[in-house]
This record gives structure tokens, C-alpha cells and sequence, in this order.
């Protein structure tokens, strides 16, 4: 195994071949935001989030897609940079309705938590507005469109952990939407295992558990695969 | 585009409709591409030989050809011996041509045909207006095939790369990355298996010239895929080209059928042990397709979005091997190259950009259609020498280059030389090849805000930056345009273009917000007219005047009791 | 030298924020023992006033009302201030947007009405086309976010002001 090191903000640090930027940055305790990342399951450097600056190249990187290379010189946070993820994570909020205050995921969602971490006091653009559905077809879970921010984390871990592929991505654009199998109500999907792990891994309240008032609990309190099953025990599935 | 349906008819394969027993004394070159297609076109190719034979002529060769390049003046037929040109012509008024193909004398010399023809340098579509695109024979008869020939007989795959490299060929898709570089890379990356990918996945509003290529000389593209599939060691090709080029992909299939049977593709090309096949994928309108990553997924079956690069599809392309993705008119000029020597396409074009390129002209201009001029032309010759300057004699405002990542020229720089330099210097972009002209009648923000709905609407919704951020530039386009807005918006539209262009993950959001730098750059009085003064000077947008002082989304809503 | 002003204005919100401004409990009186409460739904004044150092303004901009108020509070004030996440965002009242003014008094006072259903058109201000945020319509000098506020950092946020430190705002965040 090669091991290269490199730097990230002026730190000497090391990683193994393969290694992506962002890997080697949480083994460094540096932290680099990023809401489509999420260890265990493929990156996709889609949120942007991320993005780094690389030896002197104009061209911004994604971290959770860039591998380490030998002598890298990361530039992970300057106010540039702060200022392109604030405007990123600003975009996030106003492209949906994400209203934080009635929000499920009120005081456990990372879309949240990381506009305080940015300082983030106020948006600059308007909301868009657009009028999106919510799919509470699913006996135990909710999909509200709403607050969704399209990091395809659930069509990943449907895919790459439960292995169930129940969600994809269909139209695009402002379009672009998260669906059930063929575009079916989430409740009529017949590859759905109810497992759970896509509401686990949501970062925002777009997918939810049912019956829970807002703002109940954290993601945190709950481990992860135990509590799917004790959960469905309770639910007599 | 849409659809045409003349064009989407299904093509019977024949040389030509009336083929004279003996020597042929006159010709009639009849062009069917899509726009004259469109235009009945093929109604007059079978009246005119029709009409031909019942008037005795049997000397007279009808024959079908690709474009002909001024497409505004479609249906068009050419007499070569004369070098007369009928524009506009009807099906069922074919009377002056059968005089004219009488009248042709043995032997004629041809008259020139104006500065649209002569001040351009044909190299990739050479035999465009020339050849029937459905025949093999025409194709070789004008020099085809004779390139891959010498290369798989004589050259070894390196000689071939160092042709292509000596000949200073740069990617004609738009970013103009060297030809050979790729291909080397290409060649030296490790992979059992490796493809080449023609991509024909044309989307830039007003370009033309891919479909062009591939409706009028089809065998072009594919020897050029075979020499490069030859130089850096690839067995399998894909065609992508965009649905809504029916008449494309139909002669495109009729040519690998062809060139398949007459041993140009398949196993043991020109009895070598060379092989490569090519196949058609077909686009089904997503304009982001035409980046290369998100045209690799589609061709994979997957959603068309891209992915971040690096790895470069030259080491990680389709289905993981490396891929060697080059545009239509980048092959169109590989057979030329290796025909003619890489020294004589070197020997045209200006600075590191060699060689020709086409250029598709559209909006108001006299001569639409499609030209190829060498590299360092400036635009005043594109725009009024060839293209016949602007409709009406109105004054020219601007050209728009590069499709929605470009930019919009201002009149101060028409004698700038065209190359990929020149362009980028000008805050512009070479893109493939559209250029649309614009007069006193376009309103810069206008278009700006045109080219944005594009990209908002084009966007594949894979990142953020592009997802949400050309919808929000978009809306504050829209403000300005109506009136609406103050100068706090200008700052902020400047700050969040800068943000898409830095932030987006491909080059569609990279290059979204390139119209509104350009149109800052060399028309920031018309945002602030738009502004300042609500109002817009060329007369286009609809400024919203309201009763009293408030914006439109302070005004009280009326609802009825 | 005369004892700072400040203001507070309701415009659309819940009053939760004003809430957490009475939750200072016992630090109330520092505030106001060394600056005056000159207007606001806590006092008796009809008419916002002329020269107001500070103005906490909640809620969003939603009404022809609201946004003649927020000109006279911009007019009148040297620092305005976005109190909580309507006032910031246009939160709860911003969830109307996407379903326009009209199906929206329609579902609220004809089809979810029993005895006498009819869409107010009297005394009652006109909404605006959309519920907006208060520096959609005029500059605002600090946001201050939360549903609501918590009441140690509008505490932190006046003391600063009245001390002459530069305001902080540090901690605030969207939501609870």
C-alpha cells in the first residue's frame, strides 16, 4: 500500500493510495462540510459543499470524489471558500419549502446545523417557492419533497446497502424529484423492505418516521441497525 | 428542433435517381438535407428526373447530395458544369432547370459563385454538396477510404498520432483540447478493452454543423473513427447523436450497413487484421448529454448526468476502459489529415488553433447556413462577406459564439481573427460552431436571460450550483428585464454568476453564466437603462409599469369578496 | 446625552419572538434601566416614532399594511433589526407562497367555514401577492434568526448595542 502525504490548510498529513481528500481530512480531524457525503456509502461530489482548492488551480475539487495525490497542497478553508458554501447552502434553503420551525428534523438536520456552522444569519435571494408534494402513502415513513435537498444519500444506501433499489432520481432540474420504484407512490412500491435505512441517513426532514411530533428526538440516540429491527418487531412486520 | 417529417422518411439506398448510360454532360446536384428536405426536396429529385427522361435528356445526371450550405435559399439544386445555383425551388416548377440542364455545353467551365462559396476553405465538408450521402461508391470515388487505407497498410499507431499531432487538430467540440493528446492518452492507458466515441450529441441553440456533416457525408465520420480507433487501439465505437436528427441517424445506419458490407468495418478492415465495429446510440434530448461524462452514462443506460472528472473518460470512460470521445467535426477532419499530409493543415489557421472549422450562421443575417473558414478569419468576413451581412441592411449589435457557455461580441471587435485564443480573450467561447448575429432589434439582457431559461431548463439537477443557481440568476434576468429590479440586484447578480461558474459541477453550469459576463462586459448600459431608467432601449422587453412606486411583488393582491 | 430608544414592531409572526424578549425576565430591567421602550404591542403608542436607535422588528412582510409599517420603522430608525426567522425568512407565513393569495382565503374562510363563510375585504389590510422576508423590502441592519430567538441572545444582541460593542449575533440559527 502507498502511503503519500500531503497537505490540507497548511497541515502535514498522510494518507494511503485511493484516499479521497475527505477521507484523509476526518481521519486529520479537519472538517470539511458535505451533505451528499456519507461514509459507507459512493460519493458523488454532487452537493458541492465540499469543493477545495488544489495546489494553485484555478478549478475548484469536489473532496468526497478527489483522490490524494503526493505532495498535494489542499486549501480546505479560506473565505473564499466560505463564502461559494455559504451561497451553495443558501441556494439548498431556498430552492424548497424548508421551513425549519415546523420542520421534523427541527434541531437534528445537518442542512440546519450547517448554516450555523457557516454564520449564516439571513438569505440574500428569494424563495422559489415551488409547490411539491408529500408522499405519506408508506405505513411507517413520510417523503416530503419539501424539504428535500437531493443528495440521493437514500437512493445510495437503498441501493449500494439494502440492495433493494427502491429510489431513483426522475425529471431534472428544478424538476428533479426522488421516486419509488417506477414513480409510484412510495407505499405501493413493491421493492420497498421497509427497512428504514433511507430515513436514517436523510440529512434533512424529507424522509421522516411517521407519528413523531416535530422536533422529537435526534437520529443520534438511535443505532442504527438495531433499532430497524426493534422498530419493526414493535410494528409487528 | 423539431421534428421534420419529410426527413424522418425512411431513405432508399441509390447512387443517384438518373444515372446517363454514357458520359454525363450535365448534373443536377439536388440537396436533401434536413432543411431542404423539409422544403419538399425530395419531391424534386423524382420530378426532375422524371421530367428529364420525358424530355429525352439522357445525358443528365440527377443526383441527390448533402448540404449545400445556404440553407436560408432552400429547396436549392446546383448545376456543377455551370456552377449555377436555383434557390427556392418548387416541385412543380421545374421548367428552368430542365432548360438550363439543356443548355449546359460539353465541356462548360464553371462561373464562380460568389463570395458566400468562394472565401470558404472546405476540409471537413469537402464533400458536402457533393457526394450522395447514401452512396459508397461517391464516397470513395472523392477520395474516401483512401486515408484509412494508407494507415492501416503503411503506418503504425503511433505514426498515425504524430500525424494527427503535427497537424495542430484540436478538439472541435468546443474547448479545443489537443487531438492528440487525447488520443496518446488514450492509447497508453491500460484497459483490455478501449472505445471511441463520436459524439453527435448537437444542442447549442442555432448550431447545425454536426447534423450537417452526417446528413451529406456520413462515411466521413466513420473512416475517421476507424483511423482513430486504429491509433490508440480501440475495437468498439458508439455514435451518439440526438434523436431529433432522424434523417442523421437514418444515413448514418445506411452507411455503417454499407461500410460493413464493403469491408470498411467489422473484422479484418481493407483484409488487415484491424477491426472495429460502430454502433448508433441515440440521444433522447437531454442537452447536458453532451458532456462527455453524461453522455458515457446515457450510452451506459444510465441517467445522462456527469460525473466529476478526474478520472478522464481517456482512462475511466465507458463501462470503466478507456474512451476516446471526439466530436463530429473533429473526425470529419482526420480522413483530410492523413490524406493530405499534416503539414498542409497546418500550414492554414492562425496561432496553436490549425486548420478550418465550421461555423453555423443563424439569426439576422442574409446568409444562413452553413460555412467552414480557416482558423484567423475574422468575423467581419464570417458575418458580412460571407454571410452577406445583416438582414435590411440594419447595423450589426452583436454575435453570439459558443451556444449558451458563450458570449456576445460587440461591432468593436469584428476584425478580430476567429480562433479558439481570440475568442476566449473576447469573454467568448469557439463551442461548436453556432454563431447567431444579432441587430438593433436584440435586447442584450433579453438574450442574456434567454440563454439562462436555457440552461435553468437544460440543467440535469445533479448539483446545486446549477440545479438552483441558474434558476435564480434566470429570476433576477427576468427583474431586470421587466423593470423590476435595482442595483442591488446587479451586484447580486454578479456575485451568484460567479458563484455558478466557480461552484457547478460540469461545464453546463461552469458556463452558464458566461452570456451574462459578456453582456456585462460590453452592454452594461443597457442593465442599467434597464434599471435605472426602466426601460429597454432596443424595444424588446416589456417593462412593467405600475400604478405606484412599489415592485410587483409589493403590490396588494385584489381577491374577490 | 439623551437614553437610547428602541422599538419593536409585529408585523406577520406568531408574538413568539416578543416572547422570548419577556422570557429576559430579570434582565429586562438593565435593558430598559438604561434604555427607553418607545413603542410596540408591550406599550401604549398608536403612532411608531420619529428617531429609534433600535427596532426589533418580528414577523414577515405579508400585507399592504406590514409593508407601509416596515418603510415608517426603516424611515424612522437607525438600527433595524430582523427578529426571528419570520422577520429573516418569512418562516410560517412563507408556507403560503406556493399556494397563492386566492385559494388560500378561499380554503381559510369559505370551504373550511360553517355559518357564514365570507373572505374579509374590510378593515382587514390586502395581502401581498407572496409573504416575504423584511429585507426583501427594505435594508435591514441585523438579522437576528430563531423560532424564536432565544432570550440570551437578544440579551447579548441589546447589551451590545447599548455598551457600544460591535453586535453579535453568535449562536443564532434558523429554527429552534
Amino acid at each position: 500500500m502507498t502511503v503519500y502525504t500531503l497537505k490540507i490548510d497548511g497541515r502535514d498529513v498522510a494518507g494511503s493510495e485511493g484516499q479521497s481528500i475527505m477521507d484523509v481530512a476526518e481521519e486529520n480531524g479537519i472538517d470539511i462540510p458535505g451533505l451528499c457525503h456519507l461514509p459507507g456509502i459512493h460519493d458523488r461530489g454532487a452537493c458541492r459543499l465540499c469543493v477545495v482548492k488544489i495546489g494553485g488551480s484555478p478549478r475548484l475539487a469536489a473532496a468526497c470524489v478527489t483522490r490524494i495525490a503526493e505532495g498535494m497542497d489542499v486549501v480546505a478553508h479560506d473565505e473564499e471558500l466560505e463564502e461559494y458554501r455559504r451561497a451553495a447552502t443558501e441556494m439548498m434553503f431556498l430552492e424548497r419549502n424548508h421551513v425549519c420551525a415546523v420542520c421534523v428534523a427541527n434541531n437534528h438536520c445537518e442542512l440546519q446545523e450547517l448554516s450555523a456552522d457557516l454564520g449564516m444569519t439571513h438569505f440574500e435571494l428569494p424563495r422559489i417557492s415551488p409547490t411539491v408534494d408529500v408522499d405519506l402513502s408508506h405505513k411507517l415513513f413520510g417523503l416530503d419533497h419539501n424539504r428535500c435537498i437531493l443528495c440521493l444519500r437514500c437512493v445510495r444506501v437503498c441501493d449500494e446497502i439494502e440492495g433493494a433499489h427502491v429510489w431513483d432520481v426522475m425529471h431534472r432540474g428544478l424538476e428533479t424529484r426522488i421516486q419509488a420504484d417506477m414513480g409510484v407512490d412510495w407505499g405501493d412500491s413493491a421493492t420497498c423492505t421497509s427497512c428504514g435505512k433511507c430515513v436514517q441517513v436523510c440529512p434533512t426532514g424529507a424522509l421522516f418516521e411517521k407519528g413523531r411530533p416535530v422536533a422529537a428526538g435526534t437520529r443520534d440516540e438511535r443505532p442504527f441497525l438495531p433499532w430497524l429491527r426493534v422498530h419493526q418487531e414493535e410494528r409487528g412486520l | 428542433m423539431s421534428e421534420q417529417p419529410a426527413a424522418a422518411r425512411p431513405v432508399r439506398h441509390r447512387a443517384a435517381v438518373a444515372t446517363p448510360a454514357g458520359e454525363t454532360r450535365a448534373s443536377a446536384y439536388v440537396c436533401e438535407a434536413a432543411s431542404c428536405m423539409s422544403a419538399q426536396a425530395h419531391d424534386i429529385t423524382v420530378n426532375l428526373a422524371a421530367q428529364c427522361a420525358a424530355a429525352g435528356l439522357t445525358d443528365v445526371m440527377v443526383k441527390r447530395v448533402g448540404c449545400l450550405g445556404l440553407c436560408a435559399a432552400g429547396p436549392l439544386v446546383e448545376i456543377p458544369q455551370t456552377g449555377e445555383l436555383f434557390a427556392q425551388v418548387k416541385p412543380g416548377d421545374l421548367g428552368g432547370l430542365i432548360t438550363a440542364l439543356k443548355s449546359v455545353k460539353p465541356g462548360a467551365t464553371p462561373k464562380p459563385q460568389g463570395p458566400f462559396f468562394e472565401k470558404q476553405l472546405r476540409v471537413a465538408t469537402e464533400n458536402m454538396g457533393r457526394v450522395d450521402p447514401e452512396s459508397l461508391e461517391d464516397y470513395i470515388g472523392r477520395g474516401g477510404y483512401e486515408a484509412l487505407q494508407r494507415v492501416l497498410a503503411d503506418m503504425t499507431s503511433t505514426e498515425v498520432r504524430e500525424v494527427v499531432s503535427q497537424s495542430g487538430l484540436r478538439g472541435r467540440g468546443g474547448a479545443g483540447y489537443p487531438t492528440a493528446l487525447k488520443w496518446t492518452t488514450v492509447a497508453k492507458a491500460e484497459g483490455k478493452q478501449k472505445y471511441v466515441i463520436c459524439n453527435a450529441d448537437e444542442g447549442d441553440p442555432g448550431a447545425f454543423m454536426d447534423r450537417s456533416v452526417l446528413e451529406s457525408d456520413p462515411f466521413r465520420i466513420l473512416e475517421g473513427m476507424a483511423i482513430a480507433a486504429f491509433a490508440v487501439h480501440a475495437t468498439e465505437g458508439y455514435i451518439y447523436c440526438r434523436a431529433e436528427y432522424p434523417l442523421a441517424v437514418a444515413r448514418l445506419r445506411t452507411a455503417i450497413r454499407l461500410a460493413q458490407r464493403a469491408g470498411f468495418l467489422g473484422a479484418n478492415i481493407a483484409d488487415t487484421s484491424f477491426t472495429f465495429d460502430v454502433q448508433v446510440r441515440l440521444g433522447a434530448g437531454a442537452f447536458v448529454c453532451g458532456e462527455e461524462t453524461a453522455l458515457i452514462a446515457s450510452v451506459e443506460g444510465k441517467r445522462g448526468t456527469p460525473r466529476p472528472r478526474p478520472p478522464y473518460p481517456a482512462v475511466e470512460g465507458l463501462y470503466g476502459c478507456p474512451t476516446l470521445i471526439n466530436n463530429v467535426e473533429t473526425f470529419a477532419n482526420v480522413p483530410a489529415i492523413l490524406r493530405k499530409g499534416a503539414d498542409w493543415y497546418a500550414s492554414i489557421g492562425l496561432g496553436k488553433s490549425r486548420g478550418t472549422k465550421v461555423f453555423a450562421l443563424a439569426g439576422r443575417i442574409v446568409n444562413t447556413g452553413l460555412v467552414e473558414v480557416p482558423m484567423g478569419m475574422t468575423l467581419r468576413e464570417i458575418i458580412y462577406d460571407i454571410g452577406g451581412g445583416i438582414i435590411d441592411g440594419r447595423p450589426f449589435k452583436a454575435v453570439q459564439t459558443g451556444g449558451p457557455s458563450g458570449g456576445c461580441i460587440p461591432a468593436d471587435y469584428l476584425d478580430s481573427p476567429v480562433s479558439y485564443e481570440t475568442l476566449i480573450d473576447l469573454g467568448s467561447f469557439m463551442g461548436s460552431g453556432g454563431m447567431i448575429v444579432m441587430d438593433d432589434t436584440s435586447c442584450m439582457v433579453d438574450v442574456a436571460r434567454y440563454f439562462q431559461d436555457f440552461c435553468r431548463d437544460e440543467s440535469c439537477g445533479k448539483c446545486v450550483p446549477c440545479r438552483v443557481g441558474t434558476t435564480q440568476l434566470w429570476m433576477l434576468l427576468d427583474k431586470i428585464c421587466r423593470g423590476q429590479a435595482s442595483l442591488a440586484d446587479l451586484d447580486q447578480l454578479e456575485r451568484l454568476a460567479k458563484v455558478v461558474q466557480k461552484m457547478s459541477l460540469c461545464g453546463l453550469g461552469q458556463g452558464a453564466p458566461n452570456p451574462i459576463f459578456s453582456t456585462l462586459r460590453y452592454f452594461r448600459d443597457e442593465y442599467l437603462a434597464h434599471i435605472v431608467d426602466k426601460r429597454c432601449p432596443a424595444g424588446v422587453c416589456e417593462i412593467v409599469r405600475l400604478p405606484d412606486a412599489r415592485p410587483l411583488d409589493a403590490q396588494p393582491t385584489e381577491v374577490p369578496a | 446625552m439623551s437614553r437610547p430608544r428602541i422599538a419593536t414592531v409585529w408585523l406577520d409572526g406568531c408574538s413568539g419572538c416578543h416572547m422570548s424578549l419577556i422570557d429576559l425576565d430579570e434582565r429586562i430591567l438593565d435593558i430598559f434601566g438604561r434604555a427607553d421602550l418607545v413603542y410596540g404591542p408591550l406599550v401604549d403608542v398608536k403612532v411608531f416614532p420619529e428617531n429609534v436607535d433600535v427596532c426589533l422588528v418580528e414577523g414577515a412582510v405579508s400585507s399592504v399594511d406590514d409593508l407601509e409599517r416596515i418603510k415608517t420603522v426603516r424611515e424612522r430608525t437607525k438600527t433595524l433589526i430582523a427578529f426571528g426567522d419570520c422577520a429573516v425568512t418569512s418562516n410560517v407565513p412563507g408556507m403560503r407562497n406556493p399556494i397563492g393569495v386566492e385559494p388560500l382565503l378561499k380554503r381559510a374562510y369559505l370551504e373550511n367555514v360553517d355559518i357564514n363563510p365570507m373572505i374579509p375585504n374590510r378593515i382587514v389590510p390586502q395581502l401581498l401577492p407572496t409573504s416575504q422576508p423584511v429585507n426583501r423590502f427594505v435594508d435591514v441592519d441585523i438579522f437576528l434568526p430563531g423560532c424564536p430567538p432565544h432570550a440570551d441572545l437578544i440579551y447579548t444582541l441589546l447589551d451590545d448595542l447599548l455598551s457600544g460593542r460591535t453586535p453579535s449575533v453568535a449562536g443564532a440559527r434558523f429554527g429552534r
